[in-house]
């Protein structure tokens, strides 16, 4: 007979406010085998875990059943008292009584009863729990960064500091993401390339850090402690150990005239590059779409010219293979492109505004690029048909977030405070210019965020207008932005020389396709979801995985630099211990039942399932059957639903406790 | 506020089997939004929809279950990768099962509830109880059970002790 306490928990009165407590004790007390029932006001308080402790140790109990919230709070707080109390902690179980039951229902006869039916499910499971032992697993003590932006940058920096190896993978040719292309940042106007660039040599110069530019992760395979990641290194067409960053070949390189994306398109590069002068590695890059001698076999000449000899037509993308025990995910974001709805899109293009057709209606990144004294016009703010400065400047906010009918609902967090930016800018360095905003709401939520935004209409002299835009039409060499000022109710007409769209941010194009290589979830835009909105943050449903910066939500640097941060903190958390405990939940063969067909095999999404050969003393071949590496198994249970001899079992979930929960009923 | 209390002459029993990551899930967080649902269901947990074995539901609708539902991960979000495709394609045939042997596939239901779509929890809940009140209770299978119907037929003594045997 087993001794099982019940412990019912009233969670203040989130629970007793609908649920009958006391009536549910008592009827768990009749339970058979149930050894001692008690309620208490908060279970998981000191006091709380302590009643619990005391119980195990005075009843002797063999099973306990917490009849609380949900095993996805809880679970670990209440399997540690009862571990403390000497008792295997998978012998304690949770009944959801809070979310699936009082707080859901509100007639209280029939909570209590269906809180009643949920204690004798679970204790009538916990009859038929094992003791199980935590599985350990070797870590292997090295991480995997993907993307070289800030984010990446900085948890790059933050592990290899700590004395682990640290491989960055970056798509472009460069790192430095989307900071590295910000003429100036918020709310201190610092540069931002004087504060990026540094940071990205350091991680040139870590000895712990290795870079992989111009490569993409091809696939992921594994699980914490212990993945192995296949990463494709795109062929440079450049020898990196060779090549001395000299630029001979960009200088000599007779086709010029690619757009240059870096500059959002307002400047023009070479087809053998550097996407920007402060690039890390400084080492280019052959763009073959673009190439005369790839498209047509004649040219030539950077590997003329190239002194060291390391201009390589014959490359071929490579692929390596590297085992690491974690994951930091820092892909970061891509600006809403508002031009003319894309094909199979379910977001809405701003066709109104006239992005892609009127080209001095330019986006937020291209302004910033206007500004940059990097940028294609050295820091002077010009408009981009012909030239000229403009004296009248019209910023939109919100173009793309906030807009439900177009497809994106949420607040790209960022424009309110970059556009006032902007209107900063544009007025330090056009004296006689003048910034209009239109703007819905301004969100000016951080540290010195409000003053920025108040200095930017109070000494700056931006005009804020409450209200949107409906249309923006060309009109000589002006363009007419008309609007509604709703504070004083009237119709505003602009007649604008150049106007800045502050554009959502979006995911990264294809976060979907390396989210699926990961075994990572996102939401409806792509972006990464983390394991729990307030308490894990920064860590993926997925074991060993962590996020940085705004591949999981729109974010600003700081945001993103504490996001990256914290997710290095969590690796070398995982990395301090050489050995990881995992949770037992594995599946295990019955070898005498097992018949050997290997229907699991098929099935197991880990390949954890190998075939195992049973040889006699003398060594004569048995039979095979089936065999799981308990480290690589996930514990889905997807083998024992499909055994047809039933001789898979999953821990924890076994047929005798799922079918204990049934006869309840 | 309050919608009005309706008092039904029948209460269904419903069991749900779910998955851990994406339903039970779901099913908290139409708790933690205080959203209301009939409190007919009872929820089963499991790691995966995959390790929902068809044998599960028989034994649902044998002891009393008057109404099956089975919940996991949209396709493509299962945790465990592929688990959900697998009790999929495992479902499709085993409805065709049950409607053979003569099981209202109106009583059991199989659904996609994300963690993130309390809302829909809510709705396909009620949706169930509430169809299979209107069905009334599930009884072919208990009264089989109640009979002894199927040890019944079995002649031999040796068979009979054999199945007497199963617990």
């Amino acid at each position: 007979m087993s001794r099982i306490g019940v412990f019912v928990c009233h969670c203040g009165e989130n629970i007793s406010r609908t649920v009958d407590v006391e009536a549910v004790a008592r009827a768990a007390a009749a339970l058979p085998g149930v050894a001692h029932a008690c309620d208490y006001k908060y279970m998981c308080s000191d006091p709380g875990q302590n009643l619990l402790k005391k119980a195990v140790a005075e009843h002797k109990l063999d099973g306990v059943v917490v009849a609380a919230c949900s095993p996805r709070m809880h679970e670990k707080t209440f399997r540690a008292a009862v571990k403390a109390a000497g008792m295997n902690p998978f012998l304690c179980e949770m009944a959801n009584i809070r979310e699936h039951c009082s707080w859901v229902h509100e007639d209280r006869a029939a909570a209590t009863a269906k809180a009643k039916d949920i204690v004798r499910m679970l204790v009538e499971r916990v009859k038929h729990d094992k003791r199980l032992a935590p599985i350990t697993v070797p870590v292997t003590k090295r991480a995997l960064v993907i993307g070289g932006g800030i984010a990446g940058i900085q948890a790059a920096l933050d592990i290899a500091d700590c004395g682990h190896e640290v491989l960055l993978v970056e798509r472009d040719p460069s790192i430095g993401g989307h900071m590295a292309q910000l003429s100036e940042t918020f709310p201190t106007l610092d540069c931002s390339q004087c504060i990026m660039t540094p940071k990205m040599v350091d991680v040139a110069n870590h000895p712990q850090i290795r870079l992989l530019t111009y490569s993409e992760i091809e696939r992921v395979e594994g699980y914490i402690g212990n993945f192995s990641v296949t990463i494709r290194k795109k062929a440079r067409s450049v020898i990196e150990t060779k090549c001395t960053g000299c630029g001979v070949c960009m200088s000599k390189c007779p086709q010029k005239k690619i757009p240059n994306s870096f500059d959002c398109n307002l400047g023009t590069r070479p087809a053998i590059y550097v996407p920007f002068p402060q690039a890390v590695p400084n080492i280019p890059v052959i763009d073959r779409d673009n190439c005369t001698y790839f498209k047509s076999g004649k040219c030539g000449v950077c590997q003329k010219v190239c002194g060291p000899g390391a201009v390589d037509y014959t490359q071929q993308d490579e692929l390596i293979t590297e085992a690491v025990g974690a994951v930091v995910v820092a892909t970061g974001f891509d600006l809403y492109d508002i031009g003319p709805k894309p094909a199979g899109s379910p977001i809405e293009g701003y066709g109104e505004f006239g992005y892609g057709t009127i080209p001095d209606v330019i986006d937020g990144m291209t302004f910033e690029r206007l500004a940059s004294a990097s940028g294609p016009t050295g820091g002077k703010i010009v408009r981009p048909s012909d030239g000229q400065e403009p004296k009248q400047v019209v910023f939109i906010q919100c173009v793309g977030s906030r807009a439900r009918e177009k497809g994106i609902s949420y607040c790209s967090k960022i424009c309110c405070m970059y556009t006032a930016k902007h209107t900063m800018l544009y007025h330090h360095k056009v004296h006689d210019g003048q910034a209009y905003v239109f703007f819905m709401d301004a969100r000016t939520p951080g540290k010195s965020y409000d003053e920025f935004w108040r200095r930017a209409i109070e000494e700056e002299e931006a005009v804020y207008i409450r209200g949107m835009v409906s249309r923006l039409y060309q009109k000589g060499e002006k363009i007419v932005v008309m609007g509604s000022d709703v504070h004083v109710g009237v119709q505003v007409e602009i007649e604008a020389d150049l106007v800045v769209l502050a554009t959502a941010v979006q995911p990264r194009s294809g976060a979907d396709t390396l989210a699926q290589k990961l075994g990572i979830s996102y939401d409806n835009y792509h972006f990464y979801s983390e394991a729990h909105a307030k308490l894990r943050p920064v860590e993926c449903a997925t074991a060993g995985i962590y996020l940085a910066g705004a591949c999981q939500g729109a974010k600003d640097i700081p945001d993103t630099v504490s996001q990256a941060s914290a997710a290095a903190a969590k690796v070398m958390t995982l990395f301090s211990k050489d050995q990881l405990e995992r949770d037992p939940v594995v599946a295990r063969v019955n070898e005498r039942f097992c018949v050997g067909c290997l229907a699991c095999k098929k099935v197991c999404p880990y390949g954890a399932v190998e075939e195992k050969e049973i040889r006699d003393r003398q060594g004569n071949l048995v039979k095979v059957v089936a065999a799981v590496n308990p480290g690589v198994c996930g514990g889905c249970g997807t083998c024992q639903a499909t055994c047809p001899s039933k001789s898979v079992e999953l821990d924890g979930y076994t047929d005798e406790q799922i079918m204990a929960m049934i006869d309840t009923l | 506020m309050h919608p009005e209390k309706k008092h039904h002459t029948f209460e269904p029993k419903i069991v749900a089997f779910v998955c851990t990551w994406c339903t039970y899930a779901g099913a908290d967080l139409a708790g933690t939004s205080r959203m209301q649902y009939p409190s007919n269901v009872r929820l089963v947990k499991f790691p995966c929809t995959g390790r929902i074995d068809p044998v599960f539901i028989l034994r649902a609708f044998q002891k009393g279950a008057d109404g099956v539902l089975v919940s996991g991960c949209h396709p493509g979000d299962c945790h465990y990768m592929a688990g959900n495709f697998h009790a999929r394609r495992r479902f499709a045939a085993f409805r065709a099962l049950l409607d053979f042997v003569g099981v209202d596939l109106q009583r059991l239901q199989f659904s996609w509830v994300s963690a993130a779509e309390g809302g829909k929890w809510v709705e396909v809940v009620t949706e169930l109880t509430e169809r299979v009140r209107q069905m009334g209770p599930m009884r072919e299978f208990k009264e089989l059970a109640r009979e002894e119907h199927w040890s019944a037929q079995i002649a031999l003594p040796e068979l009979k002790e054999a199945y007497n045997a199963i617990p």
